[in-house]
């Protein structure tokens, strides 16, 4: 039997994955954004496992928004993008170095 | 919904509708020749808006079946958000049309993360804190970017964006704890739900993970990587705002979330919020130290600002609150005067940004060069000016609500920071000889900073009347 606790952990991990993916990745901006969908997507999945659980049906129009949000998030984060490789030619997290922080 | 709740939300309608009317007018008509009218019709509106706002009666109006809330406190916040906007985008406008930057996108990605930040202030729900907090971020992530022919720029927007977007992720993964474990996103509902002293654990876990990603947006250490970078590669007109409006409304829906949903339990996010206060008040000071440039520099200024703000919050008293609110009033009218000057440092027509261009300013602007030392010394809380009194008043109410460390860390802090706005003034008076700074910015700017000046002088007397509106709006937040 599949219970709220199993959904929960599969977001839990997705979320961390998604974490790890942000931080440990050296290679390529476009994974960051590929982790940051992940982190939304692991609330997603404890929104509606919550939802359901408590047979609520708030946690369910909070994933539409938050669906309809990611969407906007995904098209801005890629039109900065494009034009951060207009300027510099390259996608590498490595070359994000201009300014050091 | 009934008329009631869109007459309680018209501030935010009528500044959407603008925004989508002037976006249809710039897109149909003219395109960027329109853009210095739009930014004029935005100022207004956004003046126009906050007198609506002062004048409507200071009593608690819950809208759309609770989800939203027009108070004292989101009064004050509003009022604070919308006349900064406006000072904002008088003053930079000289600085976009030097720079070939006057788009008409401008006013409107302004208007709309000012939409979002009015959202995120009268926030009284999950859904409406998320939905207020993304309008205010995607908007703030394209002006981030906004000098798209610029790496800096873009750099800028990029990194802005992943953090930015990082910090969303975390505070949706702690909200959708707070609902599973609560039962619900309404903060009323959150906090029926809190029985004794302590969050259960469920709660807890989603309260830090709100806090981690609301530290995010106010730049409080260890969340603030982003600012340095964010603040020196944005054109100076977005820095300005990114360093005024947001923060406020940052400020004040961390408020909202502690008070309203956890207030029943202030000594659990009193810990969390108290660590973020007392690291940002020290990193932000020592951070500032080895900074050539003075908007890296602004940026850790504003760092250790928001510890000082966040002190007043950890209070969790109503003192505390009041001593945040008139905290972050003082430190928008200094932020104003300060990047008023620096919209106006250029040196052969090309705008310069470092520490070392202040040289000798007293020579070539006394007048500028004694506001802004004013301005200098009162960030770093000399006495008598205002913001020494902001400083005392949090500290204050964080020793009367038994944060003494705390306090004693913030004072320590605030010599430190001392140095490096006194090492501003020095090199502006003791400095040694160079080629002066252009001395062509317009009246807006000029008067900008000496009225900042002077409003930090005289506010001494009685803070221009806003205690008492910063205290209606603490009686509104805390019950």
């Amino acid at each position: 039997m599949v219970g709220l606790e199993h959904y929960l952990t599969v977001a839990a991990a997705l979320f961390v994955i998604g974490i790890f993916g942000i931080f440990l990745n050296r290679k390529n901006v476009i994974v960051i954004l590929m982790s940051i969908e992940l982190i939304l997507l692991s609330v997603n999945i404890n929104l509606v496992a919550f939802s359901s659980h408590m047979g609520d049906l708030v946690g369910q129009v909070f994933t539409m928004f938050v669906l309809t949000v990611a969407a906007a998030e995904a098209a801005i984060g890629l039109a900065i993008l494009v034009t951060f490789f207009r300027n510099r030619g390259t996608i590498d997290v490595e070359d994000v170095n201009v300014m050091k922080g | 919904m009934t008329s009631l709740d869109l007459s309680i939300a018209l501030p935010e309608i009528l500044l959407s509708l603008w925004a989508m009317v002037a976006l249809m007018a710039g897109a149909y008509f003219g395109k960027d020749r329109l853009a210095q009218a739009l930014t004029w019709a935005t100022v207004a509106v956004f003046v126009l808006l906050s007198i609506l706002i002062g004048v409507q009666e200071p009593v608690a109006q819950q809208a759309f079946g609770g989800l939203f809330v027009a108070d004292g406190f989101a009064r004050f916040a509003k009022m604070a958000i919308l006349l900064s906007g406006a000072a904002v985008l008088v003053m930079g406008m000289d600085y976009l049309e030097r720079t070939k930057m006057m788009k008409f996108e401008y006013p409107i990605l302004v208007s709309l993360a000012t939409v979002g930040m009015m959202v995120m202030v009268s926030a009284q729900d999950l859904i409406t804190l998320y939905m207020g907090l993304e309008l205010q971020s995607l908007a703030l992530y394209v002006l981030a970017a906004f000098r798209r022919d610029s790496v800096k720029a873009t750099e800028a927007g990029l990194k802005y964006f992943v953090l930015g977007a990082l910090a969303s992720g975390l505070l949706l993964y702690g909200a959708s704890l707070v609902y599973g474990y609560a039962g619900s996103t309404m903060f009323a509902d959150i906090a029926g739900t809190i029985h004794g002293d302590h969050l259960p654990v469920g709660l807890l876990m989603g309260l830090a993970f709100m806090l981690a990603g609301l530290a995010f947006k106010v730049s409080a250490v260890p969340f603030h990587m982003w600012t340095p970078d964010v603040y020196e590669g944005s054109p100076t007109p977005v820095t300005a705002f990114f360093a005024t409006a947001p923060k406020v409304a940052a400020m004040a829906l961390l408020a909202r979330v502690t008070f309203n949903a956890f207030g029943h339990a202030p000594g659990d996010w009193g810990q969390i919020v108290g660590l973020l206060a007392g690291l940002s008040m020290i990193v932000g000071a020592i951070g500032a130290l080895g900074q050539a440039n003075l908007k890296r520099l602004m940026a850790y200024s504003s760092i250790s600002h928001m510890g000082f703000a966040l002190l007043g919050v950890t209070a969790g008293s109503e003192a505390g609150v009041k001593a945040t609110m008139l905290y972050m009033a003082i430190y928008l009218t200094m932020s104003i005067g300060v990047f008023a000057f620096m919209l106006t440092m250029r040196r052969d027509g090309r705008p310069v940004q470092g520490i070392s261009d202040l040289n000798m300013l007293s020579k070539s602007q006394p007048r500028q060069a004694l506001a802004l030392l004013v301005l200098m010394f009162s960030l770093a809380g000399v006495p008598p000016l205002i913001g020494f009194w902001a400083k005392y008043a949090v500290l204050a109410a964080a020793i009367a609500s038994g944060y003494v460390v705390l306090a004693v860390v913030g004072v320590i802090g605030s010599v430190i920071g001392a140095f490096y706005y006194l090492r501003l003034v020095y090199f502006m008076y003791f400095g040694t000889e160079t080629d002066p700074l252009d001395d062509d910015g317009v009246p807006a700017q000029r008067w900008m900073t000496l009225a900042a000046a002077l409003i930090t002088v005289l506010g001494v007397v009685n803070l221009f009347g806003i205690e008492g509106a910063a205290t209606m709006a603490a009686q509104a937040l805390v019950h």
